[in-house]
Formats: structure tokens, sequence, C-alpha cells
């Protein structure tokens, strides 16, 4: 009962009480380079929808993504819902669970009883779509432009079809003959039913290989703003996270991890903590300490008793200084430049950064025998299962993972990155079979995380006589690849060449991957280049894109919403930046002052993107002003330093970030482009830092070339 | 271990805890009432933002033996019956929260500062409000403020 379309594989059948499953799963394509780690060669399959039609005439979306803040799941809903002309609110949503092969008995298990009501055929459609169905990362902002576009709305598609087609043959009519609107099939006889009426005959229709998708200018749901179904659990205090769970029985650990990376423990006195109150055992892990105790207060207060002794792993005379140093070196010098040109030149750095998500790592694992159970709140609940599984020596098969909400990602959570998760297995396997909830404190899940990779740039450009760029190239170290090295400027000379300069600090993919660093660098430089050609940032930038007609749109769009041009106080300044990130295209404007003390104030950010077309206006919208913010607090605050091989930073107090009287006015407009539909979690953020520095520039004078803002002096020069 | 007895969203508590354990994991653990939360435990992010005897304070710094007496209200004693605050009733409306976990404890401090100030000004607002949002949701919170102030509404 399944047919394959040209990306997906799709399959229907019945469930038990009488209504429709749909479901469809592809594995084959990459959706971006930047999902998943490169080395994760299987982790390209991201389709897994499931649509379910009930006789209570409700419609059920199962979404593979899990909600982190993005409201990804009501946009996906939403396309699902697009495509079927379902009333919207009678559409549910449900996060799908993290199994693969056994997915299908389990959702029905979990959801409409036991599988055994189903009717023969569907198990093995079912069971094909599950085992392509591969892992569930929420990252990449993939969610809407790979799922939704290829899960949700064929599925949204074929569900119609097949409701459609038990319609007609109901009504004795054709097909083509019936509308639907609301979750109801009409004729123009007067004849109608609603889905939950036709739900168990449509199970006998042929699945559509082929459905067709519904024509955007007749959308009536997409493109409008829908409230996020999630919501009235974060104002009511009733949603739970990771670090909410609780069964009975359970224990709470507090864990000690070498301070630097690759450490390991040396020794560790454990005769005082043992005996104080609560305290249930001490387990030595290679690289950390941990006190497992009925609270998680006992578990603070023994572990601040214990002082564990941990290596350094020959690491520790690294310092920020000697990684840049080390950066600098790599990278030689700058590129060559054409004889007789107006040569700029110019090196940037910015730091590592801490993703610190409001919700530090915490995860809940019982082991039983070769079993075991686990609470988390992931990005990927399939790799959390694996990792778990590995962690315990046994197979995911005999891990069942359940995944909660997530209190920030950001990509600290992706596959990859579950260490919490492995520790906390090994920490529950030692007091097996209780439960035990590990919490990282701030402290521990500031200097342990995967940092946005500190980056050095070195760039030279050069302008001929008219003032008009010839050339713009530049070396890094710390990362970077085609993407986010791409200029969107007709230059005739523009390279970027990555230089190796290794170091122990644990990195990761922190939101944007690394667009954030190349963002910064390449915006600033090429405004470095308008001022020294003497013109408009803007304008230069525009005369620039001759082949670029998105960029151009999004440039102009975004200066004409800030009033670019328009006069300003003396101690204000505009500043712009433009890149493109998983698809989509921002271009931002920052509208800075500076105080003669040289205190900024970024008053506010204007921001046009392009992401081909929106699907929930105000979570878009949402988006593009958190991701904002999240670029702002780490241009302007955020910074991660090493000495002694360790991280310097320990919590808030020194790991600063935006707090409310810090935070810009936003205004965000989208250009509908009707290309291919781009992420929208994350392309908000690389265009910041540049935007707002070069705002500083036009402001003071004062070009800061080194990140974090805060780090610079912005008193005025003249 | 001793016996703490303290009033939760209304309800009479004793509790048979360390003294020295904070109010925050006294709320969370020992009672379980879970929407508080940790974030820093240094008082630096205001996620563990509950009222003590009607003012925001940051559990997570405050032995619950300090709190013996005292009335206590968490976010899930905030709504009354089925009906959000004004405060949370906002959030809602401007959809404010992303991931929602500092939202508690931006909500508590907010009502707090309402029912003192209920036109509070953007400088009262800058200088109260200034706990941590990583999702970046402050565009929003100060425009659901705005709602409230212009009301007058956001202390009821």
């Amino acid at each position: 009962m399944g047919k394959w379309t040209r990306r997906a594989f799709i399959g229907a059948g019945a469930l038990a009480g009488g209504g429709l499953v749909l479901g469809v799963a592809g594995a084959t394509f990459a959706p971006s380079r930047h999902s998943v780690r490169p080395d994760d060669a299987d982790a390209t399959g991201q389709l897994n929808t499931w649509i379910l039609v009930t006789p209570d005439n409700i419609v059920t979306v199962i979404v593979p993504h899990c909600e982190m803040g993005q409201g990804a799941q009501t946009a996906l809903a939403m396309m699902a819902a697009e495509e079927m002309d379902a009333d919207w609110s009678l559409v549910r949503i449900k996060e799908a669970p993290a199994l693969d092969e056994y997915a299908n008995a389990y959702i029905l298990h979990a959801y409409f009883g036991a599988p055994r009501a189903l009717e023969r055929g569907y198990e093995y459609g079912m069971y094909r779509l599950a085992r392509l169905a591969g892992l569930q990362i929420t990252g990449g902002s993939l969610s809407v432009r790979t799922t939704g576009q290829y899960g949700m709305r064929v599925g949204g598609a074929a569900a119609r079809e097949m409701i459609v087609a038990a319609a007609a043959k109901q009504f004795g009519v054709k097909a083509s003959e019936c509308t639907v609107a609301n979750s109801r099939v009409t004729h123009a006889s007067g004849k109608s039913a609603t889905f939950g009426e036709l739900a168990k005959a449509a199970v006998r229709e042929s699945v559509p290989s082929h459905p067709a998708l519904k024509d955007p200018d007749k959308y009536t749901l997409r493109r409008t703003a829908q409230p996020r179904r999630d919501l009235r659990s974060k104002v009511d205090g009733s949603a739970i996270y990771g670090i909410d769970f609780t069964t009975p029985g359970m224990l709470h650990a507090a864990v000690d991890i070498a301070p630097v990376f690759g450490g390991k423990l040396v020794s560790v006195d454990t005769a005082a903590a043992d005996k104080m109150p609560g305290v249930k055992r001490i387990v030595k892990l290679e690289e950390a300490v941990a006190v497992v105790a009925d609270t998680y207060w006992q578990a603070r207060k023994a572990l601040a008793a214990l002082e564990p002794q941990f290596d350094d792993a020959g690491h520790g005379a690294v310092t920020s200084a000697t990684i840049f140093d080390a950066f600098d070196k790599a990278l030689g010098a700058a590129p060559d430049m054409p004889a007789g040109a107006t040569v700029v030149k110019a090196d940037y750095r910015v730091p590592f950064l801490a993703h610190a998500t409001m919700e530090p790592m915490a995860c809940t694992v019982k082991v039983t025998g070769d079993r075991a159970e686990v609470w988390a709140g992931t990005q990927d609940p399939l790799n959390s299962r694996s990792t778990a599984a590995k962690a315990l020596d046994i197979s995911a098969g005999q891990v069942q993972y359940t995944n909660l909400a997530l209190g920030g990602g950001f990509g600290r959570k992706l596959p990859g990155y579950h260490d919490f998760v492995a520790m906390t297995a090994r920490i529950a396997k030692e007091v097996s079979p209780a439960p035990v909830k590990m919490i990282w404190s701030r402290e521990t899940d500031m200097q342990h995380g995967f940092y946005r990779p500190a980056a050095m740039a070195r760039f030279a450009g050069a302008l001929d006589a008219s003032g008009t760029p010839v050339a713009a190239s530049y070396f890094y170290a710390g990362g970077g690849d085609g993407e986010s090295t791409f200029m969107p400027y007709a230059i005739k000379e523009k390279t970027a060449k990555g230089r190796d300069a290794k170091h122990h600090v644990r990195t990761g993919p922190w939101r944007s991957v690394l667009n954030s660093q190349h963002g910064f660098f390449k915006e600033a430089f090429i405004d470095e280049m308008a001022h020294a050609a003497k013109k408009d940032p803007f304008q230069f930038r525009r005369d620039l894109m001759t082949d670029q007609p998105r960029f151009k749109a999004v440039l102009e769009k975004v200066a004409a919403m800030s009033n670019w041009g328009s006069p300003l106080p003396p101690g204000e300044g505009r500043g712009i930046a433009i890149t493109e990130c998983f698809g989509s295209i921002v271009g931002e404007v920052a509208h800075v002052a500076i105080s003669p003390e040289g205190a900024l104030q970024v008053k506010t950010m204007y921001a046009a993107v392009d992401c081909g077309d929106v699907v929930n206006t105000d979570t878009a919208t949402a988006q593009v002003e958190g991701g904002i913010m999240f670029g702002l607090a780490a241009a302007w605050l955020g910074e991660i330093t090493i000495a002694e091989g360790k991280v310097v930073q320990s919590n808030f107090h020194d790991f600063r970030t935006l707090i409310l009287s810090h935070a810009p006015a936003v205004q965000v407009q989208f250009i509908r482009s009707n290309a291919h539909l781009g992420g929208l979690g994350e392309p908000a953020v690389p265009p910041v830092a540049a935007a707002v520095t070069n705002a500083i520039f036009a402001a003071s004078g004062v070009r800061v070339r080194a990140l974090p803002i805060k780090n610079a002096s912005l008193k005025m020069t003249t | 271990m001793t016996q703490i007895s303290l009033t939760v969203n209304g309800q009479p508590r004793t509790l048979d805890i360390d003294p020295d354990t904070p109010l925050l994991w006294a709320i969370r653990e020992t009672i379980g009432l879970t929407g508080t939360k940790f974030g820093c435990g240094v008082a630096e992010c205001g996620a563990c933002t509950v009222h003590v005897n009607g003012k925001a304070e940051r559990s997570c710094v405050m032995p619950v033996s300090s709190v013996e007496g005292a009335s206590i209200t968490t976010i899930e004693g905030l709504a009354s019956g089925g009906t959000l605050s004004p405060v949370q009733q906002a959030w809602l409306d401007l959809q404010v929260p992303q991931c929602g976990y500092c939202q508690s404890g931006m909500i508590m401090a907010v009502s707090a500062l309402l029912a003192e100030k209920p036109h509070a000004t953007d400088a009262e607002i800058d200088q109260h409000i200034t706990n941590i949002c990583r999702c970046g949701t402050f565009a929003r919170i100060r425009r659901a403020i705005h709602t409230l102030t212009a009301s007058g509404e956001g202390g009821a």
C-alpha cells in the first residue's frame, strides 16, 4: 500500500477505529551540508511525515521535529492542512517518538490502540516507510524547507485526493466535481461529508504517487499569522522540559568534569562526601566524578566537598592568545593584489562562543538489565537514543527514548553533541535500576560546550583608479566553506582559502554555523572597501550586485525600510550588511548611537528577508527578531576565552548576554521571491555583527575588527 | 533535615528539608512545581523568579529557611482557575515565548513590577526587568509590557 514519488515514499493504511493514516518518508538527499556533521554519512534522511484522519473529524499531524522555540511544528502542520483544505481548528499536532523501524506500531499503539486491528497491507508499507525515516534532526533551519516542502505538502495533498475519491464514490459523482473546504467535501448536488465521515472509506482508495500540490495563489492558511499551539504551556508553567522530568524513585546527579578538554580524572577522595546527607553513590568516570543523591541540592553540596584532581591532557599552556597566534602564523601574508591598484587590507577576529541555552544540559536515564529508558530534550531524538545505547553497550532497540521540550538548542543539542546523554547513561548504569537525573550546573555547562569556533580572517582588496573594486580575497583560520565565504559581488578576483590551525578546544555548530563568523568578515571588509572608494556603503554594494537580483532586491528593501541616507544627529550612524545562509538572504541595517563616553546603544535593527515564501508570518517574524538578538548578544558581549587550556568564563556574570535594556527595536519585512524555501531559524544571525560594527564606524569613526564589541573603545577619535 | 512551613500558591505546606536548600529546589523537587526554572544558580538570569510576599525574588540563591512563614507564588499560581493573569494573556496575545524556558521568570518579574507600578516607564522597565532570554524575545517582551502599561491592568 505505498508508492514512490520522485523524492519520497507515500504509504497509507487504516487506523484501529476506522481512520486513515498516511505517511511520507524519504532518505536519499542531503538537504544541506550544514545540517549534520560531514562525517555522518547516513544522516541524510529527513522526511518523516504522518497524517491521521479520525472519525471524530480531527486531522492529526505527527511531525518529526522537536519544538525548541522556532514554531516549526505549527508551521509544518499548516503546510499539511493547507494542502488538505482542512479546518485549522480541527488540526492537532504531535511530535514523533524516537523510534525507527517500529515507529508504525508504536505510533498506533500510543495514540490509537494496539496495531493488531490493522488491515493487512498496512504493515508492510508502514514498515518500509519507517525504515526510510532516518534521523529526526531539528537543525540547519531545515524543518519547513524539507519536511514541510516534501513531506507535509505531499502528504496533505495525497490524503486530500484519497478522501475526495472516497467522497466521489459515496456521492456517485466524479472526483473532479467535488470541492473541499474546512475539512468537508461538497458536491454541487448538495451532498457533503466531513473528513471524519470519509476517513474509513478513504483507506480503500489507491495512494496517489504524484498528488497535485496546491497553487500558492490559492493559499488561505499559509502566509497568515497563526498562534503557536504549544505556547499556552509556556506561559502557565506546565510545559515539561528535559530538566523537569521526574519518575518515581528518581535520584539526582551533579558532576564535575575535567576542566581541560581531553583531561582525565586522576584521583578523588570521597570519604567525607560519602557520609553527607542523601548521598547514594559517588561515581568515578574517566573524565568526571558524579555524586548521586536523593535530591539535586544534596548532590551539589557533596560535589562541592570533593576535591577531584584532573590532568590537563598536555594542553595546560594553551590560551586564547596562543590560539590566535597560531591562526596568525597559519594565515601568513595577505592575498596578493594586482600592481598599481589602491590596496585595502584588514584582519578580523571572532572569539569562541557558548550556546548558553537557558536550560543547562539535563537528562534522565533508567537502566534495567539490558534495557534503558532515556528522557531529555535534544535536537535529534534518534541520535540521543543511539548515543545512550553506545554508552551502555547495548543496541538502540534496547533503548526507549522520550524527547521533551528544549530550553533552547542553537546547535548544542544536535547529533554528535549529546555528551550529556552518554554521561547520564554511564552514571545510571552504576545505580541501576534506580532512575537518575543529571543536571549540569551553569558553570559546567559554560565550560563544557561545543563552542562556535574562534576564527580569524586576513583580507586584501584592490580598487582601480575609478574606485571600482577589482579584487577582494581572504585567508581564514577556524573553519569555512563555499557557502559561508560566498560574496554576492561582481568583483573580478575574489577567493577565500582556509588555512589549518588546530587546537584542542571543542567546537560545534552554533546558530548559523560557519556563517556568523564569515558574515562578519566579508561584510565588514566590503564596508571598508566602500569607504576606501569614498562611496556610500549601500550604493557600493548595490552597484556590485549585477548578477544577483535577489540580493539586490533585499538590499534595496532594507535600505528603504531604514531611510538609508537620511540625516542623523551627531554620534549616530547606520550600518548595512547582507548574507545568505541556508537558502535565505537577509539584509540588515543597524541604527546605533554612541555617547561621548563611548557607550553603545543599538536603537533599531531593520531586516529584509527573502526566504522564498513564508508559511506562518508571525513565527517567521519571531525567528528573525530572535536571530537578530542572538547575533547582537554575540557581537556585542559574547566571548569565551581560554587560559591554562580551560574556559575562563563560568556563568552569566562573565559570559554576558543581552537583557531587555540592551535590546533594540526590530523591524522585519519579507520579500516573496517564490525561490526555493529557505530556513529562518538561523539566517538572521550572520549579518548582525557587520551591520552593527559598520554603523559604529559611521557614527564614530572607530572600526571594530575584533569581536566582541564590548572590548573596543568607542570613544570618538576626533 | 528541618521542618519549614510556608504557603505556596495559597496552600500551606510543611517541608522536611535541608534548611540551606535554595527555595528553587524546594519548589521544583520537594513540592514538585517545575514551572520555576533553574538557569544559573547565582541570581544572574532570573529564570527562577517567584514572588515572596508579593515581591519578585530570585529563588536560586534564597535558602528555604529564609522564607519560613512566607507566602510564595510561582508561575503555576498566577492564573486563577483557568483564566490566565493579564501578563500571561499578553504574553500569549503577542506570542512572546520561543523556547519558553525563561518566560516563567520573565512573567513573574513583570507581574511584580506592574503590581507596584501599573504604568511603569521604559526606564523603570529596563531597571527592573533584567532577566536573560537567549532566544531573543525582547522586542515582543517590551511590546507586551507596553500593552499592559497602557491599560494599567498588568498588576491585576
